[in-house]
């Protein structure tokens, strides 16, 4: 029993990560209905960037959470800033293209960001030095560390200041009305880059979040580590109904406890099959994921 | 009187189609001008061109003195010059209030588009009841008075209505038309475009017609439905 809690809660914590990179995905793809191959590697450029920022100010910054929380901010501008420059110089030009021709130009900017990096800072993995691992929390007989709570906590706290900013504020309302008809939105006085910006802004800042978490998390970051995250944040998005944010989230979450519980019955070298074999399921049976918007428009 | 909108020479063309070959139009301050022509007669292009989502080859748009042949969307948006598209174009799967909300998207004053929206509410009731339904559930009629009333909420000096009584019962048109007017009477220029050249003729102050991107009649709308040409090929006999 104490086992099986413990996967649950290793489950939801991968979850709440995987989630971090998918509600960025879902959202870049409601938006302009690009998949964004490039967004698992901006979750690696934010893990990159914190790890430069724990070099460079390790003395200054200490082990704890403050400092835990100052490196992903400084993550999640640059992964964030990055995103809206991918935006502005490979995908905006080819805005009117057609889909398949920004698909490649994204596995291209994908390519260019992995490498990009594998040049700035070697092809070696590289140590996470993070020391906020202080002590360990018993909750129904399972572990936890401090550091894990803490980062999923964080990451919760995004999720919900994410969905606020959609569902209540101005830019929120043109991002939803811009994901169902970009046209109508310009002749409201929508300016629709600016809003674009700000979507890879704020999607491209939640993946470098979720980077940090992971170079923490796992201790470890290599320049390949946001391939497979990418195409697991696709199945989360894919499992949820890709478009719809809280379907993200939850995709992620039935995902991070679909690995955690293959690993640890069936076998570590199974976990990636099962994650995709669920993504080749959904797309078959049930391509509008569980929350999958029904289509249904008045003509 | 002062000119609104003054278009002059408009020439459009998609790819290798010429839809707009000089086009001069203008559209007087508390008027309500009417814009006929059949279908492919460069109506809608004309209206497009002005609020800035099709470009002009030559010619120029000028809106209260100002040349905005070249402005952004959303910059013609913000001088008070709203565009309501053909087909309505509501946001379905947002709310009535949230595609009201959305209408008011370059007014900074809260306040002000709060009071617009009540003000819509007052001139649609129906759309007051259906506040919290998705724009998607609307019926054809209400689904356009709430498009209008989009448009309204940006506190718009011109308003132009591309085909409002498209596929409406003729009940449903008299309703639109009636909101149209009252709308002009409190002080906003109208640019109406229709195919149903009597209901619009109605209430026009002066009308164009257009064929193959040009003027071919153009005066006061009285004039207009007295014309025999103009009776023989949109009012018919």
């Amino acid at each position: 029993m104490d086992h099986f809690i413990q996967l649950v809660f290793s489950g939801l914590f991968v979850g709440s990560f995987y989630a971090l990179v998918a509600l960025g995905y879902s959202m870049v793809y409601g938006i302009i209905k690009l998949l964004n191959f490039a967004h698992g590697d901006l979750y690696m450029v934010g893990a990159f960037a914190g790890f430069t920022v724990l070099s460079v100010g390790a003395g200054a910054l200490g082990g704890g959470l403050l400092a835990l929380i100052a490196i992903m901010l400084v993550a999640m501008a640059a992964t964030g800033g990055l995103g809206v420059l991918l935006e502005r110089v490979a995908y905006r030009p080819l805005r009117g293209a057609p889909r398949l021709s920004v698909l490649i130009t994204a596995v291209g900017a994908s390519f260019a960001l992995e490498y990009g990096i594998a040049v700035a800072f070697g092809p070696n993995p590289e140590v996470y030095q993070m020391g906020v691992s202080g002590g360990t929390l018993n909750v129904l007989g399972a572990r936890l560390t401090y550091a894990q709570l803490a980062m999923t906590a964080i990451a919760v706290v995004l999720m919900i200041a994410l969905d606020t900013l959609v569902r209540r504020t101005r830019t929120g309302r043109a991002m939803r009305a811009i994901s169902q008809d970009p046209k109508a939105c310009l002749l409201m006085g929508v300016n629709v880059d600016r809003v674009i910006s700000r979507t890879f802004f704020l999607g491209s800042a939640l993946a470098g979040a979720a980077g940090v978490m992971a170079g923490v998390y796992y201790g470890k970051i290599d320049f390949l580590m946001g391939f497979v995250i990418g195409l697991k944040a696709f199945t989360a998005a894919v499992i949820g109904g890709i478009g719809n944010l809280r379907g993200a989230v939850l995709g992620a979450v039935v995902l991070g406890l679909l690995e955690s519980f293959s690993v640890a019955y069936i076998g570590s070298e199974w976990r990636d099959v099962f994650a995709f074999g669920f993504l080749i399921l959904f797309l078959t049976v049930r391509p509008t994921g569980l929350l999958g918007e029904r289509v249904t428009e008045r003509v | 009187m002062n000119t609104v909108l003054d278009i002059n020479g408009l020439e459009v063309a998609y790819g290798k189609v010429e839809a707009l070959r000089g086009l001069d139009l203008t559209v007087g301050e508390r008027e309500i001008v009417a814009l006929l022509g059949n279908n492919g007669a460069g109506k809608s292009t004309t209206v497009s061109a002005v609020s800035g989502v099709v470009r002009s080859r030559a010619g120029s748009v000028k809106a209260f003195g100002e040349d905005i042949t070249a402005a952004t969307p959303w910059s013609i948006v913000e001088r008070g010059i709203v565009h309501v598209p053909e087909g309505r174009r509501i946001f379905s799967r947002l709310t009535v209030h949230e595609n009201l909300q959305l209408g008011g998207y370059t007014v900074r004053d809260g306040a002000s588009v709060d009071r617009r929206i009540e003000q819509v509410y007052d001139l649609f009731p129906r759309m007051a009841e259906r506040r919290a339904q998705q724009g998607g559930t609307l019926s054809g009629g209400e689904q356009q008075m709430l498009a209008i009333g989009r448009a309204m909420v940006a506190g718009p000096r011109l308003i132009m209505l591309d085909e409002p009584s498209m596929g409406l019962a003729p009940l449903v048109v008299a309703q639109v038309m009636d909101a149209i007017v009252s709308i002009n009477r409190a002080g906003t220029s109208v640019l109406l475009i229709e195919q149903n050249a009597r209901a619009a003729l109605k209430i026009a102050h002066r009308g164009y017609v257009i064929d193959s991107g040009r003027v071919t009649v153009a005066g006061p709308a009285a004039g207009l439905r007295a014309d025999p040409q103009v009776v023989e090929a949109y009012l018919g006999a």
